[in-house]
């Protein structure tokens, strides 16, 4: 492997039904950084079916060049399927950054990838910058967020890391930037294709999607059950806000894991995180701290929480967000 | 059917604590526990045993200390325990410990791979799928549910972000396992005593099918260049008042950031 062979910043494009997810739009904006520093490009490997149409929305979120694998093999994502054809790109593109969403498609891919072409692979990244050395720097939080590690992979190419959705941001979407759209037909060995896709089941629990929310009422085991959340609810709707949870309610069964905020759960990065009742275990800071502001109510002074929040107000939940629910209600109503 | 089940010892991350003068972990009297998914995966293994007949074999990479998981696993239900221990695999990053593991692997018998989705010390979920791939194994991840068909087909299902799959399977193949899927048994009182009489393999690196430049940190792509406890930012203004004036002082500031 000679290291000046590879170049640019890539990103797999995970599309699902056809739809191009959101963590892909936020890679393209973290690769744009990472590309503008290095002084090369952006490039989309955008695998799917019937997709040719949709690429021209890559260059305008941030790419210089997608590269379009275009194939009924590819319509829905299958481990074999797709590492076959990702990683027949890799080997013809040369990329010497590699960047993947972890999610439970980039983190079933990015390892059999990295397998395939014997490359370092770093799981879940929360940053990733340029040495001075041009190398990669990738940052994620290991023993469950308690400490943070920088990993590089400085002899091997590519530079290969998941990245975990929420976290970094997307570009501005710009229609008329130009950009180059290629296809890359891969060659299947469909010999090895063992697993068949019987169905896929979408359980719409209200579709809640707390990494879209701009503002986050967020409850912890002081909220304590369904009736406190009523309280947040309330609170929630005055505001034009999501409600979301700790894994201390989601755990007790009151709240579902898909509004679950932290380590094992979602990381946000809302305009305001109002967490309340959140003692803020570290496993629950790494993923709501990034929070542009965050206010916190708590009984207790000494928790954690109040070490990341921008307002903390010592007091009880039960008490304080009716009251605040009622005086905003009417100053809406003024309005 | 030849199950193996491939499992870690792992510090229990929820009590694990920074010391907060050296900024660093402090590991002593941290409990090592079985990693909680490695231990649903040995848990599906053991029912697949019960329903369809089965040997089930478990395997780690670790220090000579990691024959208690072994020891556990054994006293689960658990036919044969193999415990790759050498120095060549020391510093072993997803890559290099896969391909032990592997290396493992292709000196025995076997029509299911099982593994956990991930490892609570690194959380990665890496080294199962790198496996699969050096083993030429199709993968399913996220397993919560597994089906033995006959013909050697399994019936799995996966779990996703906003549902799950239902997905057909042709073995051998490796399946990593969710802790959420499969509530591990308790130990069986009259397995205990047996566990400590049974043997325990011990493999160094030399009697694995793989080649020693792939193990250890030489086989290591990924390197850490440094391992530090995250910055806290200044921390705000703390308020200890009245219920009213608190609700007054997080309005003003919600209209300072112009947020209502």
């Amino acid at each position: 492997m000679n290291k000046a062979d590879y170049k640019d910043v890539y990103v797999f494009v995970e599309q699902r039904d056809g739809q191009i997810q959101s963590v892909a739009l936020e890679l393209l904006g973290k690769a744009r950084v990472l590309a503008d520093s290095l002084g090369e490009k952006v490039v989309a490997f955008y695998p799917g079916y019937k997709n040719t149409e949709s690429a021209k929305e890559l260059i305008a979120w941030g790419a210089d060049k997608v590269i379009v694998m275009d194939a009924p093999e590819l319509k829905d994502y299958l481990t074999e399927q797709y590492s076959q054809a990702i990683s027949q790109a890799i080997d013809k593109y040369k990329p010497s950054i590699v960047l993947l969403g972890a999610t439970t498609i980039g983190r079933d891919l990015g390892p059999r990838l990295a397998s395939i072409v014997e490359t370092g692979l770093t799981a879940d990244c929360t940053s990733l910058d340029i040495s001075e050395e041009r190398e990669l720097m990738m940052t994620r939080p290991a023993f469950g967020g308690n400490l943070m590690a920088t990993i590089m992979c400085t002899d091997h190419r590519p530079q290969m890391s998941t990245v975990r959705p929420g976290v970094m941001q997307k570009g501005v979407k710009d229609d008329s930037r130009k950009g180059e759209i290629e296809n890359f037909a891969p060659t299947f060995d469909s010999s090895k294709f063992k697993v068949k896709l019987i169905k896929s089941v979408k359980e719409n629990r209200g579709k809640i999607d707390i990494t879209e929310a701009k503002v986050l009422v967020s409850g912890g085991r002081g909220v304590g059950n369904k009736e406190g959340f009523e309280k947040l609810n309330s609170l929630a709707k005055v505001i034009g806000a999501q409600v979301s949870s700790s894994r201390a309610m989601v755990d007790a069964g009151v709240m579902p894991h898909e509004v679950q905020v932290g380590q094992t759960g979602k990381t946000v990065r809302p305009f305001l995180y109002l967490a309340c009742g959140i003692s803020g275990a570290i496993q629950h800071l790494a993923g709501m701290e990034e929070s542009d502001f965050i206010i916190a109510i708590n009984k207790d002074k000494f928790a954690p929480i109040f070490g990341v929040a921008d307002v903390g107000i010592v007091g009880d939940v039960h008490k304080i967000v009716p009251l605040l629910t009622e005086k905003l209600s009417k100053m809406v109503e003024k309005k | 059917m030849n199950i193996i089940v491939c499992v870690k010892q792992v510090p229990d991350t929820t009590v694990v604590k920074i010391d907060p003068v050296k900024n660093t972990l402090i590991r002593e009297g941290v409990p090592s526990i079985m990693n909680p998914d490695d231990k649903g995966g040995l848990e599906l293994a053991l029912q697949l045993k019960e329903k369809c007949g089965a040997n089930v074999t478990v395997i780690t990479m670790g220090p000579p200390q990691a024959d208690l998981v072994l020891r556990e696993a054994f006293a689960m239900g658990a036919d044969r325990a193999i415990l790759l221990t050498d120095r060549a695999f020391a510093g072993a990053d997803t890559l290099a410990t896969s391909n032990a593991l592997a290396g493992a692997l292709k000196v025995l018998d076997y029509d299911l791979v099982i593994t956990g989705r991930q490892a609570i010390d690194g959380d990665t979920a890496q080294v199962g799928p790198e496996m699969a791939q050096h083993l030429g194994l199709p993968q399913v991840s996220y397993v919560v549910d597994c089906q033995y068909n006959d013909a050697n087909k399994f019936t799995v299902k996966k779990e996703t972000e906003d549902g799950y799959e239902i997905l057909e399977v042709e073995g051998p193949a490796l399946f990593t396992v969710l802790a959420s899927g499969y509530k591990a048994r308790y130990m069986n009182v009259g397995l205990i005593v047996e566990a400590f009489n049974k043997e325990v393999e011990i493999w160094p690196a030399s009697k694995l099918d793989i080649d020693p430049n792939k193990l250890g940190l030489k086989g290591s792509p990924t390197k850490v260049k440094k391992a530090f406890t995250k910055a806290t930012k200044a921390a705000g203004q703390v308020y200890e008042l009245d219920p009213e004036q608190a609700v007054d002082v997080i309005i003003s500031k919600l209209q300072e950031k112009f947020i209502i």
